[in-house]
């Protein structure tokens, strides 16, 4: 991973970043590769309201923000927010979207972009933003295109993708993992404690925590 | 949020009614309802900003309620509201939540329109 000069997060929601891939992206901060955070939409339909509530609909995007921006210095990264709204990206016209983010990754030049996997991202902004973002790449002439890291989170992305290509055991970098998470103090809460009760998750040998701990990475291939 | 008064809500109704207003109208039980559990698969709708008028609401129940809006042709209708408020911009916001503090149902009134 020495060899990237900058790195482009490419995913839908606040606190996607963090749970995700925030061991991988404070690997690279350690090296002192530039990271920017290309982020969706403010999670602005997220059911998350704190617990004990201290959000509403219409009040919720204002603290997702400030969550974002205070992940965001917590890890040490750029920012830029996208616009687009929560839960409505996989309507958005893909061609529109891939060349919105063609624009900017033009500008930022990064020679790795972490995305979702289409199709293998569960939650449909995941899968939408995944796919827009695979294509804005693909849009790079052969020898300028920066490399396509895809998170998969589907329960059976190994049957079906085989084992991922990068595995980061993020164990060194877990406690400041945990502060980028809790920097989502809406959300965090919430989701930890579906993390903890799924029995599908508890079944599979606390995969919830492992999930945290592994940050898996499929190499996406563009002579396919 | 505060807990449903049924009478300060049914004022603030009352206050709405006859006025071309703007419904924010959603029900949610999260997008990973089946990844997080195989028995279960996710349900939600939502509406903003439709405009309506509407002639008089009703709201019914007692810890969980429920509000009709009649209109002059058809209904708007959300069940399992505990909490509302009338934010600094005059909305009448109100929502149902789980044990966790999640939301999965909001029904929302407002004068002007909400923001995309």
């Amino acid at each position: 991973m020495d060899q990237h000069q900058h790195v482009a997060i490419i995913l839908p929601h606040p606190d996607d970043e963090a749970f995700g891939c925030s061991g991988t992206i404070l690997q690279f901060r350690e090296k002192d590769i530039p990271v920017t955070y290309l982020c969706g939409t403010l999670g602005e339909m997220g059911r998350n309201m704190g617990n004990p509530t201290f959000a509403n609909r219409e009040t919720l995007s204002e603290f997702r923000k400030k969550e974002l921006q205070d992940a965001c210095e917590a890890l040490d990264i750029d920012l830029q927010m996208l616009g687009y709204r929560d839960k409505t990206l996989e309507f958005e016209d893909q061609d529109e979207v891939a060349s919105h983010l063609k624009g900017i990754l033009d500008d930022l030049q990064p020679s790795l972009v972490i995305t979702f996997y289409p199709g293998h991202a569960v939650h449909p902004d995941h899968n939408a933003m995944g796919a827009a973002a695979i294509e804005a790449v693909r849009r790079f002439d052969e020898e300028k295109r920066p490399e396509v890291w895809a998170k998969a989170i589907s329960h059976n992305r190994r049957e079906v993708l085989g084992e991922p290509d990068i595995v980061k055991d993020v164990a060194d970098y877990f406690n400041a993992k945990m502060k980028a998470i809790e920097a989502h103090r809406s959300q965090a809460e919430g989701m930890m404690s579906q993390f903890r009760k799924s029995p599908e998750l508890q079944e599979l040998n606390s995969e919830g925590q492992k999930l945290l701990r592994y940050e898996e990475f499929y190499k996406w291939d563009f002579t396919k | 949020m505060e807990m449903i008064q049924i009478d300060k809500v049914q004022e603030a109704l009352d206050h709405l009614a006859n006025k071309d207003v703007y419904v924010h109208l959603e029900t949610t039980n999260g997008a990973y309802a089946s990844h997080f559990n195989s028995n279960a698969y996710n349900v939600g709708a939502f509406i903003r900003n439709a405009k309506v008028r509407y002639k008089h609401a009703k709201i019914v129940g007692h810890e969980t309620f429920r509000i009709g809006l009649k209109m002059d042709h058809g209904w708007v209708y959300a069940e399992g509201l505990t909490q509302w408020e009338v934010d600094d911009k005059g909305r009448l916001l109100m929502a149902g939540h789980d044990a966790e503090g999640r939301l999965m149902v909001a029904l929302e009134i407002s004068e002007t329109p909400f923001e995309n």
